[in-house]
């Protein structure tokens, strides 16, 4: 609430110090790991916005976990748009009524303008010998990765693990089951957040693999030691797609809407594409793919829509109180 | 009537209604309200669940147990440092509020560095089979972090008050240390004693991030009732995370209501002593 009021107060500011150009401040709620990328995000935009305009744009941005941020924007946060961690947590916007239910179809590439995958993290020379998903439930492998009730991103790991199962010859839903339950059993820490299961694998030294967003892992192979770790590609994994969308009901209020809206819209410019690989994000456009293709080794994803058909009925079917998870979990 | 010290009785109990309404009861209410979409056949399946009872039940047991050693180790330390005069007396003494000033999240992720397999503690207690990080046995250490000033501050103004010619009378009168301690000193401080439990028990009871990053977070195993309540909050589950909650919030005031009892009968207890 403070920081609301702090906002008005900031966004009054701005608004009677314009003389001639128009000052329009947005704010955009988005989740931990897109801290660095939005700073860059957000300068090119505004750079481009007042060549085309002349009016000066200033987005400001909140983080927190992805849940955490979609109750923040239900209780009251006044943002203009969120980029979150997955769809369920902008469908619980939209059930709210703070924006269209068909918000995922209003812009290209299910609303995600950038993806990313889930990607195993192991020590210097892989002494485990960990190349492909059934490696993880090898006696002695400890794998470290976040709760997927407390961690929307962690969500993905699980059904990347599901739908791996999932694919192989003869997978059915019994055998991926059987390969989840064995896979949690490993499982020695349920971290509630992906930063702190990086910590746990990283600083603490605890578990041989982590199963982490491609981003995050190049991002802590960077800033944790090149050296000290090295990422696995598995042979499938899943197509992490972190969905924008303009929050209609606030953008309304602010008279933001054309402002927040080709501020999405930016994101899918070959410059944004680029700005997001650079933050080791996948970009959806296949020339800028191109360009970065030594950074993102080829590997084959499904997705939800394919596997699980939308967010909210995976959510229903294994995240839910009493549902798979809480069946198959470590702990039982 | 008795002249009072602060103007407009009806002023300031106004104030002090309207203050509690406002910081305490108000908050409560929003929590009952939130409540009640759960109904109570929910409330009731939800507090029966395996997982809800080994929350609270680690929740509730380790506090207990924290709060238990806190009074033990308090007492110790607060008589240390208000009868003896040592080098850097003042130093330590400022230290005992550090767990108050620390983020918790500082805290909790300073204990698990040190208690990892892999910390300064931690690898020595790994090969005698004790691992601290990431078991119930984290959580104690971090409740018992958490709650440790506690004990020490309510402790440290009735120790320096009481008057030593009573020991000295009862050294004269033949009682042995022990008795003294037990028959002349305890009683005293039994009422601060006996607060200071209580505040470090509500302290660890609701702890959150310290605990987190030290508690492993393993269902049925390591998952403390907060925890819960986060991630009913994560899946948009209000009704349900209020109700974990209200849960905490009765078993809470039980437990205080328990101890004030015990705190009026130590009072009298001291009575008699004296």
């Amino acid at each position: 609430m403070k920081a609301a009021a702090l906002l008005f107060a900031l966004a009054g500011t701005l608004a009677a110090s314009a003389a001639v150009a128009k000052d329009v401040t947005l704010l955009n709620a988005s989740y931990d790991p897109t801290r660095e990328l939005y700073q860059d995000l957000n300068a090119a935009f505004a750079a481009q916005w007042k060549a085309r305009h002349g009016d000066t744009v200033t987005v400001r941005m909140s983080h927190g976990g992805s849940g955490k941020q979609a109750r923040s924007v239900v209780d009251g946060l006044p943002a203009d748009v969120v980029t979150l961690a997955l769809a369920y947590d902008i469908d619980a916007l939209a059930d709210r009524g703070l924006l269209a239910k068909d918000w995922q179809q209003r812009l290209p590439d299910a609303s995600s303008p950038y993806t990313s995958t889930i990607v195993f993290l192991v020590r210097k020379g892989n002494p485990k010998g960990i190349r492909d998903w059934p490696d993880l439930i090898k006696p002695g492998v400890q794998v470290i990765t976040p709760n997927p009730k407390s961690s929307g991103g962690a969500r993905w790991n699980f059904l990347a693990a599901w739908g791996y199962a999932l694919k192989q010859p003869g997978g059915n839903e019994a055998r991926a089951r059987a390969f989840v339950r064995e896979l949690y059993r490993h499982v020695p820490v349920l971290d509630t957040g992906a930063r702190g299961a990086t910590n746990t694998f990283a600083q603490r030294g605890i578990g041989d693999v982590l199963l982490a967003w491609e981003n995050e892992a190049l991002l802590a192979q960077r800033e944790l030691g090149k050296g000290k770790f090295e990422i696995v590609m598995p042979s499938v994994s899943i197509l992490a797609e972190p969905p924008v969308a303009v929050v209609d009901r606030n953008a309304q209020a602010h008279g933001t809407r054309a402002v927040a809206e080709a501020y999405l819209q930016f994101l899918y410019t070959p410059l944004a594409q680029a700005l997001a690989a650079r933050h080791f994000y996948r970009p959806r456009s296949a020339q800028v793919a191109q360009q970065y293709a030594a950074q993102f080794p080829r590997v084959t994803t499904f997705t939800i829509g394919e596997l699980f058909g939308d967010w909210r009925q995976a959510q229903a079917k294994f995240f839910a109180d009493g549902a798979i998870f809480d069946q198959l979990g470590p702990g039982r | 009537m008795a002249r009072r010290l602060l103007p407009g009785y009806g002023l300031s109990l106004g104030y002090t209604l309207a203050w509690l309404g406002l910081i305490v009861l108000l908050p409560l209410a929003a929590l009952l309200w939130k409540a009640t979409g759960i109904g109570m056949h929910g409330l009731l399946a939800l507090l029966a669940s395996p997982r809800t009872l080994a929350a609270l039940k680690l929740s509730f047991g380790g506090a207990l147990v924290a709060a238990l050693v806190n009074a033990a180790v308090g007492l110790l330390v607060a008589w240390v440092l208000v009868r003896y005069r040592f080098p850097g007396r003042r130093l330590f003494d400022a230290l005992i509020d550090l767990p108050f000033a620390l983020p918790t999240a500082v805290a909790g992720i300073a204990l698990t560095a040190l208690y990892a397999p892999n910390g300064w503690l931690g690898r020595w207690l790994a090969p005698l089979g004790i691992q601290v990080a990431y078991t119930p046995l984290g959580v104690l250490v971090a409740m018992a972090f958490v709650g440790f000033p506690f004990v020490v501050r309510t402790l440290q103004p009735v120790l320096a008050s009481l008057d030593r010619g009573v020991e000295e009378a009862a050294h004269s009168l033949g009682a042995r240390p022990a008795q003294t301690f037990v028959r002349v000193i305890l009683p005293v401080l039994a009422p601060a004693l006996l607060t200071g439990f209580a505040l470090a028990l509500a302290r660890a009871v609701g702890e959150y991030g310290s605990v987190i990053f030290i508690a492993g977070n393993i269902p049925l195993r390591s998952e403390i009732a907060p925890l819960l309540i986060v991630q009913k909050l994560e899946q948009f589950d209000y009704a349900g995370a209020a109700a974990v909650g209200i849960a905490m919030l009765v078993f809470s005031l039980l437990l205080l209501v328990l101890i004030g009892l015990l705190q009026r009968w130590s009072g009298r207890w001291a009575e008699r002593a004296a």
